[in-house]
């Protein structure tokens, strides 16, 4: 990039009075830094994708099918018919306004169509248009702002794909609306609608086409994945003295296990891998992974419902194949959303699984008895409560730490209180960010639902002030060091983040501080923590 | 979907709410005749045009009491020019609608308009009595 | 600024044409018989169809937007009120929504300062002044029972005293009345004066406002100031729900404004975003329960799709699998 980005003084002069230029006019400029690119024709063709094509969003001519305008529209009717979600938030909205300061976007760049409610509004004059009988019998009248329609022009298009690439899904807004209105859900359809005249971003299609060739997103292939697998063994044993045994592809084992690959292949993810393979070793697991299944994450769910399924499959057939009992996933922000609310919908039921029951403690996994697949949360917790695990937190000394609720766990789950017992049970300085900050209020990292990419930096950077906002307080008030989170997004992108407006703060996942306290049976007097890096005292901590 | 039933049932239980003035209008046989108060017998003219009065005796009334109570005046002269006592009881009570129930109680029951007169008046029946 | 002022001049265009026709003999029967027969037609209609429509559109996924601890561990308190796993539970989700405005509850005003820091306050006037708007209107609708309905039904007898409690001369001042003018005039000047709402408000946002209130006001001055005729109000009105329509000749202009802007009113909410009186109802992300797991979700259309199979993927790197020792399935 020739433009270096902006300092974070320059990014935060943030003009949150709108501009007089009305919001039905769709130009939007294509600014380096703020906008992710095309996604490459091999990976649409990969996928059976249409429209592929050499192509950039700074384009002057965007390559459209010569009857994209029917597409679009045609599309747009069909999801009417298919999601009464669509066509319920396309019709109750009243312009409250009380979405406008909910979303992370509009916070960090004071653009207004970055309020969720004009968000929706750029589809919903499209809808008011051409699916009401004021638009139909209007016509082109309808298209004033004075009737609220507009023309369905390319321009939209581009203003679309401008917007729907700087939502991350995080359904903050939803929790505040009167009516619940979700701009996810608008989001998803609008990128689905964009996706059939091939408009999609790089940073979703090739991980999707990855995924759904290889297993995972970053492509790895089965001896690749050996190879990640075999290290982190190596690795661990340097740590603490114990070789864990850690199967791919077992047949018979108990429980299949199914992580992010950023676990096995990112940092600081895989200081949280380090922390499975420890904890699953300990208290003797019958698991295996999978290297077909190697992929919790579905980067389908930034496409379309369909590529949702066409990911999401490998999970049950793999389970099926391999002969498990049931699935344990690992830390993973929107995984999670599509096995809590997708996966047993679209690819199940998983009657050929048990309903989870720990082996260690015996508790039976009520809440998973459909799916039948325990966020690995929920199986530590328990594993703590019920004394099944020793644990040192004074090893997890070196940090202050506070918890960032992902937007999927926390708001598509009910993820809340899991990680916290087990935060409190593995270190001694927990504090919490403000209230309005976590939990179900919990902000986005600004770079969720495929945004991550380098070029988008100044947009993440922006989308991602108000969550590093409230890391910042704790950092003043109690000096926290550490940003626990359990999503690999997170963990990818956090870290610049944070290097970026709160330098001093580092991003670790729950079971890496997990593995630093679980005190193993025949473990060798541990020196570091997972790593590598010296176990301090609480007093040396303090000095 | 097997939501729809509910959805449905929720709406019809919403419409048949809307409708209920005329499904219970209908069925109780209601009629728009009204409440037709009985005039008193003898008399033509009220102390003010009936128009007004059907509009406004709550205001005439507040007028009397604040004249009365306030200003001690008694003596009230009529748009055409006749004189009376501003009082309740002895004038309107006794001179003409002295069925209370025939009279005011149609029109303040027909349009569930409570009165707070007779919380110090009595009304004429009683007062008859108390005086024979 | 334009669409509050053209919003206005429509509702005023109505209200004048309104107390015009009603004070021309012929067109006065039209407006108080076929006007409001005709709005009531388009407000049952219009609102099935919406309603119906929206129950014809499957809901494919469940999708609430949890904003309380899930039920897991039988150790862990789950909310269930904001995480619902029951039907009970939605039912009261549902309710507080419908009822208390939960949602809008929460709603934060947010500054950034220099630092920066961005803080949060709490920003209830909204949630207040649209919490007494609607039920200030549900009180004001059944009130009106007792000049609809013959004998007046003990609801409105009630409704009618306690909202009549602070009784200041006469005609009784109902508390509803003022609260009424209060929250709209709040919300209609929060929709100009805040920039970010202005900037999102469209023709229809001011025009339902300003109606809502000329109603209000039209219903209030015929009340307290041009004190109509009501009890041939009530007779017209009986006539109408008895399909025995007679229109007396001293309604007053204020009574046919006032119906004629209730008939629009009628007429537009269908096709407006007022449908949210119904919509509100149907929400995925509030009315189902958050039990994702622990009971299976039907999507009537879920369709097969072209996945990738374990045995397609097998192929393409079985010469590496076998080099690095993973189990296969055709050696």
């Amino acid at each position: 990039m020739s433009n270096p980005n902006p300092k974070p003084e320059e990014l935060v002069q943030i003009g949150y009075q709108p501009p007089s230029k009305d919001w039905m006019d769709p130009s939007v400029e294509f600014r380096k830094g703020t906008f992710c690119y095309s996604a490459l024709p091999k990976n649409l063709n990969y996928l059976g994708l249409p429209n592929a094509r050499e192509w950039q969003p700074f384009d002057e001519d965007w390559k459209l099918p010569p009857d994209w305008k029917q597409i679009i529209l045609d599309g747009m009717k069909e999801r009417l018919e298919k999601y009464r979600s669509f066509r319920l938030f396309m019709d109750i909205c009243v312009r409250c306004g009380a979405c406008a300061d909910k979303c992370h976007f509009y916070l960090g760049s004071g653009d207004p169509k970055n309020m969720p409610v004009l968000r929706a509004e750029l589809m919903r004059s499209i809808y008011r248009r051409y699916f009401t009988p004021a638009g139909r019998l209007l016509g082109p009248l309808a298209a004033t702002p004075l009737a609220g329609g507009r023309e369905l022009t390319e321009d939209v298009v581009k203003e679309w794909f401008y917007y729907f690439y700087q939502c991350t899904e995080c359904r903050r807004c939803s929790v505040f609306c009167p009516y619940g209105i979700d701009t996810a859900e608008i989001t998803m359809i609008g990128r689905e609608l964009l996706n059939l005249i091939g408009c999609n971003i790089n940073w979703v299609l090739e991980p999707a086409a990855n995924c759904f060739r290889t297993g995972n997103h970053l492509g790895i292939q089965p001896h690749g994945f050996k190879d990640s697998l075999d290290f982190a063994v190596d690795e661990l044993e340097e740590l603490t003295g114990i070789r864990v045994d850690a199967s791919i592809n077992r047949k018979g084992a108990e429980v299949l296990f199914i992580v992010p690959s950023a676990d096995y292949f990112g940092t600081p993810h895989y200081y949280t891998f380090l922390g499975y393979l420890a904890l699953l070793h300990e208290i003797g697991l019958d698991y295996t992974f999978s290297a077909f299944a190697s992929e919790g994450g579905n980067f389908g769910l930034f496409n379309s419902h369909e590529m949702i399924k066409r990911l999401n499959a490998k999970v049950y057939a793999e389970a099926r194949r391999l002969g498990v009992k049931w699935i344990l996933g690992g830390e993973c922000g929107h995984m999670w959303r599509v096995l809590h609310q997708y996966m047993d919908t679209m690819n199940g039921p998983a009657d050929f699984l048990e309903a989870p029951v720990s082996p260690v403690t015996g508790t039976r996994f009520e809440n998973a008895r459909s799916t039948k697949m325990v966020h690995i949360c929920e199986f530590t917790a328990d594993l703590i409560h019920e004394g099944k695990l020793r644990l040192d937190p004074a090893r997890n000394n070196r940090w202050t730490v506070t918890f960032h609720d992902s937007c999927n766990p926390a708001r598509a789950m009910g993820l809340l209180e899991e990680p916290r017992y087990i935060l409190r049970s593995v270190c001694q300085r927990f504090h919490e960010m403000p209230e309005n900050t976590i939990r179900e209020q919990t902000f986005c990292c600004g770079s969720g639902s495929g945004l991550g990419t380098d070029e988008n930096f100044e947009m993440r950077m922006r989308g991602g002030l108000p969550r590093a906002n409230a890391v910042r307080y704790v950092k003043e008030k109690y000096g926290v060091n550490l940003l626990a989170c359990i999503c690999a997004i997170d963990k990818a992108t956090l870290p610049p983040l944070l290097e970026y407006w709160v330098p001093g703060v580092e991003v670790a996942g729950i079971h890496e501080l997990v593995g630093n306290a679980l005190v193993m049976r025949g473990e060798k007097p541990r020196s570091t923590d997972l790593r590598g890096e010296p176990l301090v005292e609480l007093e040396a901590a303090h000095a | 979907m097997r939501d729809r039933g509910i959805i449905w049932m929720g709406l019809a239980l919403f419409l048949v709410f809307l409708t209920l003035p005329a499904w219970h209008n209908l069925s109780a046989r209601v009629s728009a005749k009204g409440p037709q108060p009985v005039p008193p017998a003898g008399q033509k003219q009220c102390v003010a045009p009936v128009e007004y009065m059907r509009t406004s005796h709550m205001r005439l009334l507040l007028d009397w009491r604040d004249s009365v109570v306030r200003r001690g005046a008694q003596d009230y002269t009529s748009p055409d020019g006749r004189h009376f006592a501003m009082s309740l009881t002895n004038t309107c009570l006794r001179e003409c609608h002295s069925a209370k129930a025939d009279f005011c109680d149609r029109c303040h029951n027909y349009e569930a308009v409570a009165v707070p007169c007779w919380d110090c008046h009595m009304d004429s029946k009683t007062l008859l009595g108390s005086v024979k | 600024m334009t669409r509050l002022l053209s919003a206005s001049a429509t509702v005023l265009a109505i209200a004048l044409a309104a107390a015009l026709a009603g004070s021309l003999e012929g067109v006065r029967t039209v407006l108080a018989v076929a006007v409001p027969y005709a709005a009531f037609a388009v407000l049952v209609l219009g609102l099935s169809w919406r309603v119906v429509r929206w129950s014809l559109a499957p809901v494919p996924f469940r999708i609430p937007t949890v904003c309380g601890q899930q039920k897991s561990l039988p150790w862990i308190a789950s909310s269930r009120l904001e995480s619902p796993h029951t039907t009970a539970g939605v039912i009261g989700r549902m309710a507080l929504e419908i009822l208390a405005f939960r949602s809008l509850f929460r709603n934060t005003g947010s500054r950034l300062e220099r630092g920066p820091r961005l803080v949060y306050r709490e920003a209830r006037w909204l949630w207040l002044a649209a919490l007494l708007f609607h039920w200030s209107l549900l009180v004001i609708l059944l009130r009106h029972l007792r000049l609809l309905v013959e004998p007046v039904p003990t609801l409105a007898l009630v409704l009618d005293r306690l909202d009549g409690f602070f009784q200041v001369g006469a005609p009784v001042v109902y508390l509803s009345d003022g609260l009424i003018l209060v929250s709209l005039t709040y919300l209609l000047q929060r929709r100009v004066r805040n920039p970010q709402v202005r900037y999102i408000s469209l023709f229809t946002d001011y025009f339902a406002l300003v109606l809502l209130g000329a109603i209000a006001v039209s219903g209030m001055w015929m009340r307290y100031f041009a004190r109509a005729d009501t009890v041939a109000i009530k007779q017209f009105a009986i006539g109408l729900t008895v399909f025995r329509p007679a229109v007396p000749a001293n309604l007053g202009d204020w009574f046919f404004v006032h119906l004629a802007l209730v008939a629009t009113l009628a007429a537009y909410l269908p096709f407006s975003k007022l449908v949210h009186l119904g919509g509100v109802f149907l929400s995925p992300t509030r009315n189902l329960a958050n039990n994702n797991r622990m009971k299976r979700h039907l999507n009537p259309w879920n369709y097969p799709v072209k996945v990738h199979t374990y045995q397609e993927w097998e192929q393409e790197f079985h010469d590496k699998m076998a080099a690095a020792g993973l189990p296969l399935e055709r050696p």
